[in-house]
């Protein structure tokens, strides 16, 4: 183990150690936390110039129910789901079944087939906005959640492919061999063999995913416009335009775009990390 | 060096219907014994091959659609003066050569390498809070989740957090520092400013996967050492880094990307501005299309982007394919 365990250190070091681990943390996070104490901070104490004091007293209901109704911040949050589940359950789908052939059928054209699920992983983004924003405009798409669905599950799909195909490459290959022996075709070995086992990179991938989709915001940014089919990420954003004095109320919406995706990460989290750092080991 | 993925694509069976993805004879893993190939497939082969176009075919449209097909379109488009609504018209190079004397581009340029350079701090940055974590203690589980949660938060909180940090009138920035600093308002700082900002969940991201290749470290070598005498930097240097290539070779990998990916800080924190000073390729590029209808030009914009990516995406996948072989 690296560094020395910390049983093994001098009492005196190893208290000192313990006393600044929340310092540590506390500073890593002033950020996170100046936004929390400001969101339940009263419009009043604001501008009376407490930006920075304990607060005199809690306006948590009343920011963030201002942040509510008095902006389409709900309607947004809506939209947010309605473009990251489908997003997430597409492409998972669609990248399980890739994975699955990339891994275990061999074909001229397969390690093509997955080096341009990679190299698409790397390609940055804005070499396909202009076309991609083209084409939900001609198929009646733009500014709907539709066409954000369609773009993240066909550029995710790339990404989950690559990591399901190492993953199933991993797996024992005589278990599809006895399957097919005893007479079970080809979906039977995908659905009932290995997709089962497969389960922890699923979890670990659906988790990631949708981190990404949710906080995105350079497709939201080109394929809405107006309030119909934007995100919470733009509508923060536009917060910010809009009440550049009201602070409160912009750190109300932030949490609220935070929290679907930290609350994922903190429900599972063995699964995120797992996925985030797979291929970080080895390879 | 720019044709090697796009040939790859274009050829290659992602397209919509591809031309027979799995070829005659292939041998399928698990088919028939070698002798039943030679007369062409056996039945058991055909369904294989089959299964693997029908189970490869949805993927493969989708990426062809909206990710092969325009990297295409863009590369296209960059030859022609087009608005988005009348008839584009070819240009040739003339977009490459507008672009190449503009005064922007080069800003963008320069800032791009900044972010490079400066974003490659994470690693180590990440190295140093991974070791400070790695102790078995009460609560560290919670504390190194802690630590890591900035990253999961969307570009566009990290930038409202930073850009309300850097407030000179009550920013936290202000507060510590006794008088304001317009951090984001003076074109000297503004890149920095949000390259700090951007840090903050990078550095993150290279943690976790830090404390990820510590654990996975060998023990026997490291109490080698350390009965040889090994301590501190020369361990570190000598016996915990070598063993943590792997681990810093994607720390450094998915740094590089975010640096070149940067739009979403940018764009709320600052907007590219002032004056244009804190632009990338990517927020110019985006830029030039949406606000001022210069799709063309913007094409070209992209495309330069993509080359500066695709020596990367190719050193990348050769790396890959040589150690799948």
């Amino acid at each position: 183990m690296f560094p020395i365990p910390i049983d093994k250190w001098k009492p005196a070091t190893r208290r000192m150690y313990k006393l600044t681990l929340p310092v540590a943390l506390l500073i890593w996070l002033l950020p996170m936390i100046a936004v929390l104490v400001t969101s339940v901070r009263s419009t009043e104490e604001l501008s009376e110039g407490n930006y920075w004091g304990w607060p005199k007293h809690f306006a948590m209901f009343d920011n963030y129910r201002e942040a509510l109704t008095t902006s389409p911040m709900l309607h947004y949050f809506w939209n947010s789901v309605l473009i990251t589940v489908p997003a997430v359950v597409g492409s998972i789908a669609l990248a399980a079944m890739a994975g699955f052939a990339l891994a275990i059928y061999r074909f001229r054209g397969n390690s093509t087939l997955f080096a341009t699920f990679v190299a698409g992983n790397f390609v940055p983004v804005q070499v396909l906005m202009i076309p991609v924003r083209d084409l939900s405009l001609q198929l009646g798409l733009f500014n709907t959640v539709s066409a954000l669905i369609l773009f993240h599950v066909s550029f995710q799909t790339g990404f989950c492919a690559l990591f399901l195909r190492n993953f199933i490459k991993q797996l024992p290959f005589e278990l599809v061999e006895a399957a097919r022996i005893e007479g079970a075709n080809e979906w039977t070995v995908f659905f009932k063999i290995v997709l089962p086992l497969i389960r922890p990179a699923l979890a670990a991938l659906a988790i990631l995913v949708f981190t990404f989709v949710w906080n995105d915001y350079f497709w939201a940014l080109c394929l809405t416009q107006g309030d119909d089919a934007a995100p919470i990420t733009v509508g923060v954003a536009a917060l910010k335009g809009q009440w550049t004095t009201a602070w409160n109320l912009v750190s109300a919406g932030s949490i609220l775009a935070a929290l679907p995706s930290v609350a994922m990460f903190f429900a599972m989290q063995k699964h995120f990390v797992a996925g985030l750092t797979f291929g970080a080991t080895k390879g | 060096m720019s044709h090697s993925v796009t040939r790859h694509t274009v050829s290659g069976p992602a397209e919509p219907g591809g031309p027979g993805l799995p070829t005659p004879g292939g041998a399928v893993r698990g088919g028939k014994p070698a002798s039943s190939r030679r007369r062409g497939p056996s039945p058991t082969a055909r369904r294989q091959r089959r299964a693997a176009f029908l189970f490869l075919a949805p993927a493969c449209v989708m990426v062809a659609i909206y990710v092969v097909w325009p990297i295409l379109s863009t590369i296209r488009l960059s030859f022609f003066n087009w608005d988005g609504m009348s008839e584009p018209s070819f240009v040739g190079l003339a977009n490459y050569v507008e672009l190449f004397h503009a005064q922007t581009f080069y800003t963008a340029l320069k800032n791009n390498l900044i972010w490079l350079l400066l974003f490659l701090l994470a690693p180590p940055m990440g190295l140093a809070v991974a070791l400070y974590l790695n102790q078995a203690v009460a609560g560290i589980r919670i504390v190194k989740s802690l630590f890591f949660a900035p990253f999961v938060l969307s570009g566009v909180v990290v930038g409202l957090i930073f850009s309300w940090f850097y407030d000179p009138t009550f920013g936290l920035l202000a507060v510590i520092l006794g008088h304001g600093v317009p951090v984001l308002g003076d074109p000297r700082y503004a890149t920095f400013g949000i390259v700090f900002a951007a840090l903050w969940p990078q550095t993150a991201y290279c943690m976790i996967l830090y404390l990820t290749g510590l654990t996975s470290l060998n023990a026997e070598q490291i109490e080698a050492a350390r009965m040889e005498g090994a301590r501190g930097w020369s361990m570190l240097w000598h016996v915990i880094l070598p063993q943590l290539r792997p681990t810093t070779f994607m720390a450094i990998v998915v740094t590089i990307i975010g640096a070149l990916r940067s739009f979403d800080l940018i764009s709320v924190m600052t907007s590219g501005g002032p004056f244009e000073s804190s632009t990338v390729l990517a927020y110019y590029m985006y830029d030039q299309a949406i606000k001022y209808y210069r799709i063309g030009y913007s094409a070209a914009v992209a495309v330069v982007l993509f080359a500066i990516m695709l020596v990367y995406i190719v050193y990348h996948l050769r790396r890959m394919l040589r150690a799948e072989q």
